[in-house]
């Protein structure tokens, strides 16, 4: 099962360690497999109200009004919130480390941008109460024209609160890498190969899907046990929109049924957490299946545009790569991802000439945000497809085009930062080994810690 | 009609850590009177196992065994504050916190030991066991649950250990993209295998082969599981996922497990992965972040193993049937 090969970096390998290195049973699996570990909504409180949301049937539309009157009858309803409850509606989530404008309201005043959007919440004494509330919330939409690609968006008409349909990064509509001179690299070249990728958004599909119990408690603090993937992200950012001290609130959580990254947004605490401020009781906010596939936050689609400039031998002299990542209607973690995404490229090769444009754009398809491979999963389904196309085009094989071009110890990456720890030479080998492959005998040689071979 | 085979290959790296914000994390620890070691952190185990290599770090460092050490998380009263579970970060830097705040409590173990042994606290050594002796005497020694109970009692001390990494913020250079974004990379290769049906347009991926370099591994059984799992991802990915089957059309999204379609456990290749090491210079005892990583090699390589198979190339994702079948409509010659 569990194979290590110790014949590579032997000199660097610590040789004595005891525990560390021993496969030691998950602390949590017999907890897991028996049912009995404890997560969230195992954590129960008598007269909890259930907070179910009135969502967007529009992709891009103004809300003319909401009439909450029939909902009201519904026995068992206590209170729908609107945006007008929120203290400070608007917010983004990475304000705490800076990124700014904020640009998604907690619940939207006059326009939603995306289809499921939240739009108000209601609490009652049950969750079928809840829901026949909500599906009783009559709104009175104008339609207006949504945008659903990429490339649209970026010369469309600005549809947000403010500013472009694209994240403005320090004066620059992308994330730019500039290292070398491309276009000289393409003069040269002997030949330029150049391909588009595309991906569509995925679910996270995790076990367990998101939610929250928030409830007040006789001090005045508000305790709310949640699965998010991130505590203190979360407290800080419910603290901003509530207007409330951050020491007032306390997350509990710690035990998750699967993040992938779906459970790093802040949407169902705060909005929980306000229901039991207003109402002085717990309030449980809980995605139901479809909510979890439909309205929170997938991976990005993003559009990929690989020009490279080639030598006959194999040697990639330019990479040019056009990269746009569709953050849907709200910035979310997407501004961060699309960094993550240029800091990657050009992949793990040493290209002497590479230019990245990075766009974070905004369209009428659901917000994306954070999932397991942040900004690099879908680069690299683009550069090693794009290594294949060049390993075919020049008739070489694809293992041994790879090793050529591999990073190694002391090479400078395009985003400046000198690289060490390389081996991605040695994982191609061990590979090749595994599968009997025989590199010719310069690759099967080369080594990640010397620039010989 | 034919099933047609072929191979593909991919190879990545990824980042450990991401720290345009500045990336904390905090660890608190403490023994007990009752022989234990109290990690309290506010880190989110998603199933990933921080709970399992955060104890073994602390016990490689304590020199006590795994089983006595408690990981208590996650709670802001009373957890020290860490970023979150994300950017592969977590063995990583709540290793290095924990790594940090166990030195500190051993610090003072060994120093009560000594006290107690009448014996210089450098000529000690603890056996893993629960025992600490001095070097080369095993019969000279005392138990850890007796130190933390003469430091508690009779020395007034408390075997505890603060703990705490940073990465500061790295600030990119508009102009030229100049950053330092991340603590170390991890690599990954994956040979694929697959068979293509030329009359149905179906995939099936038959193995993969893998190999990976995550620095240290903390223990091989999880990593080998992060290894499988994402390959699993990684097919479902290149193959059969999408929140938006029609796009640009977005209705009919699917809405339960039985509309949004992943390859069941029939659907999962052989596997062969191999794990080799090399340290990180800054991850506890060289560890690297392997949890977001293990679907990207996969993707690409069933990618590149169904052209080879096929001669159609998919540039977009997923990979569905009805793209090959196109794909080998336009090879033969027919309108699509």
């Amino acid at each position: 099962m569990e194979k290590i090969d110790t014949s590579f970096f032997a000199k660097e390998r610590e040789a004595e360690l005891s525990v560390v290195g021993e496969s030691v049973q998950r602390a949590d699996a017999r907890g897991h497999v028996t049912g009995r570990t404890q997560f969230y909504e195992d954590v129960t409180f008598p007269n909890t109200l259930h907070l179910k949301m009135v969502r967007s049937t529009r992709h891009h539309a103004l809300i003319k009004g909401i009439d909450t009157e029939a909902a009201m009858k519904v026995p068992g309803v206590v209170r729908i919130l609107t945006h007008k409850d929120v203290p400070n509606n608007w917010y983004t989530i990475l304000k705490l480390i800076g990124v700014g404008p904020d640009d998604e309201p907690v619940l939207p005043e006059d326009r939603v941008l995306f289809m499921g959007e939240q739009i108000c919440a209601v609490l009652a004494e049950t969750p079928q109460a809840a829901l026949e509330a909500a599906r009783r919330v009559v709104v009175d939409y104008e339609d207006l024209p949504p945008v659903f690609d990429v490339e649209a968006a970026m010369t469309s008409t600005p549809f947000k609160k403010d500013g472009t349909n694209y994240f403005v990064y320090e004066g620059h509509n992308c994330r730019r890498i500039r290292f070398g001179d491309v276009e000289k690299g393409f003069a040269e070249a002997d030949h330029v190969i150049e391909h588009r990728y595309e991906s569509s958004p995925i679910e996270h599909a995790p076990t367990e899907t998101t939610g929250c119990t928030a409830k007040p408690e006789g001090n005045g603090r508000i305790t709310i046990y949640s699965n998010t993937q991130a505590l203190y992200f979360t407290l800080d950012n419910m603290a901003l929109i509530l207007g409330v001290p951050f020491n007032k609130l306390r997350l509990v959580g710690g035990t998750v049924g699967g993040g992938f990254g779906g459970k790093v947004d802040v949407i169902v605490e705060p909005i929980a957490a306000l229901g039991a401020m207003l109402t002085n009781r717990p309030v449980k906010y809980a995605y139901s299946r479809a909510e979890e596939m439909q309205v929170s936050s997938p991976r990005a689609a993003e559009r990929i545009y690989i020009k490279d400039g080639v030598m006959k031998d194999g040697r990639i002299i330019a990479r040019k790569i056009t990269l746009y990542v569709d953050a849907g209607a709200y910035c979310r973690h997407s501004t961060y991802g699309t960094t993550k995404a240029a800091a990657h490229m050009p992949g793990p090769y040493t290209i002497p000439n590479v230019h990245v444009d990075a766009y974070c754009v905004y369209t009428n398809r659901t917000p994306s945000s954070a999932m397991r491979g942040f900004g690099v999963t879908i680069g690299d389904f683009a550069l090693e497809s794009q290594m294949d196309q060049i390993a075919r085009f020049l008739d070489m094989d694809p293992m041994e085009l790879r090793l050529l071009n591999a990073y190694r110890d002391g090479d400078m990456k395009a985003h400046r930062k000198k690289v060490d720890g390389a081996a991605l030479v040695e994982v191609i080998q061990a590979a090749a080994r595994q599968t009997g492959k025989q590199l010719a005998p310069r690759f099967a040689k080369m080594s990640s810690m010397t620039r010989e071979g | 009609m034919a099933r047609l085979k072929g191979r593909g290959v991919a190879a990545v790296n990824y980042p450990t850590g991401m720290n345009l914000g500045g990336d904390p994390s905090q660890a608190l620890i403490h023994a007990t009177t009752t022989g234990s070691f109290v990690i309290t952190l506010s880190s989110v185990d998603l199933g990933q196992g921080i709970k399992t290599v955060g104890a073994q770090i602390a016990a490689e460092t304590l020199g006590v065994p795994y089983e006595s050490v408690m990981i208590d998380t996650a709670d802001t009263d009373t957890g020290p504050h860490c970023m979150g579970t994300f950017a592969s970060r977590g063995t990583h830097r709540i290793g290095n916190a924990i790594m940090m705040a166990a030195k500190e409590a051993r610090e003072v173990m060994m120093c009560v030991a000594a006290t107690e042994l009448e014996v210089d606290a450098g000529d000690l050594v603890t056996d893993g066991k629960g025992r600490i002796h001095v070097n080369g005497a095993p019969d000279k020694g005392i138990a850890v649950l007796d130190v933390a109970l003469a430091a508690h009692f009779k020395h007034g001390k408390t075997i505890s250990g603060r703990g705490m990494y940073l990465k500061p913020k790295s600030e990119v250079v508009p102009e030229t993209g100049e950053m330092d974004p991340d603590s170390c990379q991890a690599h990954a290769c994956t040979i694929a295998e697959v068979e293509v049906d030329d009359e149905t347009g179906d995939v099936t991926v038959l193995k993969m082969t893998n190999a990976y370099e995550i620095g240290r591994a903390m223990n091989p059984a999880l990593a080998h599981q992060q290894i499988v799992g994402g390959a699993w991802m990684g097919i479902s990915h290149a193959l059969y996922e999408t929140t938006e089957p029609y796009y640009p059309n977005r209705a009919h999204g699917p809405l339960d497990f039985s509309e949004y379609l992943m390859p069941g456990p029939g659907d999962i290749a052989e596997m062969d992965s191999v794990i080799i090491e090399r340290p990180s210079s800054n991850g506890p005892y060289g560890a690297k972040g392997i949890g977001e990583m293990t679907a990207n090699s996969p993707i690409p390589a069933i990618a590149n193993a169904i052209f080879d198979a096929c001669g159609v190339r998919v540039t977009s994702m997923p990979i569905t049937p009805e793209k090959i079948l196109r794909g080998l409509d336009a090879l033969r010659g027919n309108p699509n």
